[in-house]
């Protein structure tokens, strides 16, 4: 072979081993028998992965995170799914800006997101930590919300909205029996973009986390600088094949990259 | 069916924002009838037909429909049926759940429901496709579902949006007689628009031609067909050699001339290519074009007062391109046109 058909293949299996090599060793690291984290493994053994449940701090932070990823997108869609039905059924002045507001969350870095809400809403307006972080969750996950449920309204066509009308329906029936039932797909897509967003964020949650109340992904970090045992690795591939597994049932079952 | 109007539209102004698109109609339709809205794009037949459903408020006029003024009853209570031109079934809903929904809103349960929808789906010959999904029906079988979905409502008046743009040839003929005979068993009052003036022919009892939001001219397929007011039905449905006419004579690009016979009263005189004679007359063009169109042949002439087009029976001696040839536009067999714009 010569060293130009080598050079195709060797870079693809250097790109994958580049973005698949970390979580492979995180794997590898959370079997292990040793006291530290460290790669390689020394041993194996199951008892990281057992540690994980027994950690008090990891199951309060597990259901704080569980709440804000599940609450929190769920408020999202809330305000996100009437949002994005004007956005695509009204001509309304001014609806890009709105997109434009909308979208903001993605593009501005979550450090910037974190320290203005901290330090222009939650100290000024002494809001507590969980409402606090409720809110910068809520509108972390909007975006995503509004784009997806967009996405799936703009593919439905909005006449049958006025035939369920001329049938006896009134305009809100008509959204509930005709238009949400055909944006199911794109709803649940959006929940599960929302929960793996709100459920992996860090910076937000770092500036607004406060005594007693932290998200997992905070916890793991302020575990780490106590103690570095590979137990932080366990609980990391539980929670990666948490998220593996979810996106696969969704692609499976709703199709999901079609609306992502 | 009695005279006095079941639907009528009384000085009916509409508007989208402040564009008007319909201005000042009026249109009395009897019980049963048939009544076309014909027109080009543009020309206001949708703007009323969403009207007549409350799909669109009135900007001022009445909307009054047996005995009553719905001009503000809104569009879920006025029993007016519309069938969309793109169907618009409900994708996640089967045929039978389709048809059901009206009845449903309307309280209707167990057996009584049952028993309709399945008369409802005889009647278009689908009752062996009720748990199919409406993306699993061709285009002709979604329209007649469509239409089974508005009729099982038993609606005072039935809308059609273009209901034969979207089938081919076949099926329009098959639709076609489907439409007239509902109409027939169920004596239900039918207004449907299209741009199509031979669907318009084929199907109406009556025909409302429109133009820039008013009414150009109401009457029978044949008075629409053979006796267009204004030259522009008449262009519409196909009198393609139109002139005006002033102090008697038809007004050219080159003069006055005179024409056989005795001088016309009208405003606009108006040929079919075939009402045109060809190979004797008072006037020579030139064949600049021609076409075989199996049962007859078209020409098109250049003459001093511009392009004529004449049709004659295939089974005439053709004539060849550049040849020159004399012509007659007889004044008795035009349509007299009383408007000329």
């Amino acid at each position: 072979m010569s060293a130009r058909s080598l050079f195709i293949p060797l870079t693809l299996f250097l790109v994958l081993g580049f973005l698949i090599g970390p979580f492979l060793i995180i794997v590898a690291a959370s079997f292990s028998g040793g006291e530290t984290l460290a790669f390689p493994p020394q041993g194996f053994s199951l008892r990281w992965i057992l540690k994980v449940f027994t950690v008090e701090s990891f199951r309060a932070s597990f259901g704080m995170s569980m709440f804000l990823a599940i609450g929190g997108t769920a408020a999202a869609l809330m305000l996100g799914i009437p949002a994005s039905y004007a956005l695509s059924r009204y001509k309304l002045p001014g609806a890009e800006i709105v997109r434009t507001v909308v979208s903001a969350p993605i593009i501005v870095p979550g450090i910037i997101v974190g320290l203005a809400l901290l330090r222009y809403i939650v100290v000024p307006f002494q809001v507590g930590i969980t409402p606090a972080l409720f809110l910068a969750h809520t509108a972390l996950v909007l975006p995503y919300a509004v784009r997806v449920v967009s996405a799936s309204l703009d593919n439905l066509r909005s006449d049958i909205e006025e035939a369920a009308v001329l049938l006896g329906s009134s305009r809100l029936g008509a959204f509930f029996r005709v238009v949400m039932p055909n944006i199911r797909g794109g709803i649940l897509s959006a929940f599960i973009l929302g929960f793996v967003t709100s459920f992996n964020q860090v910076p937000v949650s770092l500036f607004l986390s406060g005594p007693g109340v932290r998200t997992l992904p905070i916890d793991m970090i302020a575990y780490m600088e106590i103690v570095f045992d590979p137990s932080v690795a366990a609980l990391s591939s539980l929670l990666a094949f948490l998220s593996i597994g979810i996106v696969f049932a969704a692609e499976r079952f709703l199709g999901f990259s079609r609306y992502v | 069916m009695s005279d006095a109007p079941y639907l009528s539209l009384e000085k009916l102004t509409l508007a989208y924002g402040d564009t008007v698109a319909v201005a000042n109609l009026d249109l009395p339709i009897r019980k049963g009838e048939l009544v076309a809205l014909l027109g080009p794009s543009g020309c206001g037949k949708t703007t009323t037909m969403r009207a007549i459903a409350g799909l669109l408020p009135v900007k001022s006029g009445h909307v009054r429909l047996d005995g009553a003024d719905i001009t503000r009853v809104p569009a879920n209570k006025r029993a007016v049926g519309l069938v969309f031109q793109s169907y618009a079934l409900f994708p996640h809903l089967s045929v039978y759940e389709n048809v059901a929904f009206g009845l449903k809103l309307k309280g209707m349960r167990g057996t009584g429901l049952d028993a309709k929808v399945r008369s409802g789906l005889t009647s278009v010959g689908l009752s062996s496709f009720a748990n199919r999904k409406p993306a699993e029906l061709s285009g002709g079988q979604q329209q007649r579902v469509a239409l089974a979905r508005s009729m099982v409502m038993e609606p005072k008046v039935l809308l059609l949006d273009e209901p034969l743009s979207n089938l081919d040839a076949r099926l329009r003929l098959e639709m076609r007689t489907e439409l007239q005979r509902v109409q027939k068993e169920t004596g239900v009052t039918m207004i449907f628009v299209t741009h199509d003036q031979a669907e318009a022919l084929a199907l109406a009892d009556r025909i409302v031609v429109m133009k820039n939001g008013k009414i150009e001219q109401i009457g029978s397929p044949e008075d629409i067909y053979n006796r267009p007011t204004s030259s522009f039905v008449a262009d519409f449905v196909g009198f393609e050699n139109i002139f005006p006419i002033e102090q008697g004579k038809m007004k050219t690009s080159s003069g006055l001339i005179d024409l056989s016979g005795p001088a016309p009263s009208a405003a606009g005189l108006a040929w079919r290519p075939r009402m045109v004679t060809l190979g004797s007359g008072p006037f020579r063009g030139t064949v600049r074009g021609t076409s075989f169109a199996g049962d007859s042949r078209e020409y098109l002439l250049d003459t001093p007062f511009g392009p004529i087009k004449a049709e004659v029976e295939a089974s005439q001696p053709a004539h060849a391109l550049g040849s020159d040839l004399s012509f007659d536009l007889p004044a008795e067999k035009a349509a007299p046109l009383s408007r000329f714009a």
